[in-house]
């Protein structure tokens, strides 16, 4: 701004929120911050998979994932997370463009989605602890199981929640395009889960 | 609508990406997962086969759908930061990992088994005799 010219109230506050704007993520300082808390819960999970491997790679009588787990159901829930992942991103295109009932259809679908596949986590963990005696003070294969899916349960739960926050201010008209923001950030934490559980599914059930 | 309207929904349009072809992507991925965890391969390339397709999916998520690919570079080169540190973790990891898996299946180094040391004793050394001059 020259000398001797002042700024009116609406011009400082553009002026402040060009120069607070990340410049990783011009437009939406959230999403540096998902992004953020998303490579934190990385590293939190690489860890865990590091010694999932470590324990695995040193242990002898670990059995056979797939056979002792089986496989059907959690490549049905894979699926279902992935086919959740479309729903999420194509919310977030609808909201962008304003179109409010296509927003809210999609977000409802991914919200039943989460509801499903935390749904059918429980009815596996019901089957392996009833059938199996699988346990976490068991042994050493059961506690990694259990602590690695419970943990990523608990994201999708978390998502669940966010999601349905968004689905219900949606639905009272409280996210117009211009706050469709805070719906690229709710899809980013819910790709990020739908990641997880694709390793998850790799590494403790196919290899 | 206005030209400006309509030019600008276009150019939104050609830009976003095509999310149902990523969809049969992904859903082909793991499909061909179960696949090869089905066959009869090998476990170590079973295993890399593996462990390809889930980073190849988890890619396929993080480009198009997390919009990774329309941002600026340097949020890849931010989002990549956890795979570098956990991939030099496990690097760190694989000599204590493979020394003990190696200690553990074929080479019993260091206090001998007691009860197979009552069955086979090891005679002492003999005396090393001075040298005479």
């Amino acid at each position: 701004m020259p000398p001797g010219v002042t700024a009116s109230a609406p011009d400082r506050g553009a002026l402040l929120a060009d120069r607070l704007e990340p410049p990783l993520t011009p437009g939406n300082p959230g999403v540096l911050g998902m992004w953020t808390f998303l490579a934190g819960d990385a590293m939190i999970f690489g860890a865990g998979f590091a010694a999932y491997g470590a324990l695995r790679i040193n242990n002898l009588n670990w059995p056979a994932p797939a056979d002792y787990l089986g496989i059907a159901a959690p490549a049905v829930m894979t699926f279902i997370l992935i086919c959740s992942s479309f729903t999420m991103v194509e919310a977030l295109d609808a909201v962008r463009r304003g179109m409010q009932p296509k927003f809210r259809m999609f977000m409802a679908l991914t919200v039943l989605v989460g509801l499903v596949f935390l749904g059918m986590q429980a009815f596996e963990w019901n089957r392996l602890t009833a059938e199996k005696g699988m346990s976490l003070q068991r042994d050493l294969f059961d506690a990694t199981f259990f602590i690695l899916t419970g943990f990523q349960a608990c994201q999708v739960f978390a998502g669940v929640v966010f999601n349905s926050v968004l689905l219900v201010r949606g639905s009272m008209g409280r996210i117009p395009p211009a706050k469709a923001g805070l719906v690229e950030i709710a899809g980013l934490y819910w790709h990020f889960v739908a990641i997880l559980w694709i390793m998850i599914f790799t590494f403790v059930y196919l290899i | 609508m206005t030209t400006q309207a309509a030019i600008s929904d276009h150019d939104a349009d050609r830009s976003r990406p095509n999310y149902v072809a990523v969809l049969i992507y992904l859903a082909i991925l793991t499909a061909i997962a179960l696949g090869v965890h089905a066959t009869g391969i090998p476990q170590v390339a079973k295993t890399g086969l593996l462990i390809a397709l889930a980073w190849a999916e988890a890619v396929l998520i993080a480009m198009y759908f997390m919009h990774l690919a329309m941002e600026k570079e340097a949020l890849a080169v931010f989002a990549m930061i956890p795979v570098v540190l956990v991939t030099f973790l496990c690097l760190m990891m694989l000599p204590d990992v493979t020394a003990r898996t190696w200690t553990k299946s074929e080479h019993q180094i260091g206090a001998p088994n007691p009860a197979e040391a009552e069955e086979n004793p090891v005679p002492p050394p003999a005396p090393v005799q001075p040298p005479q001059h």
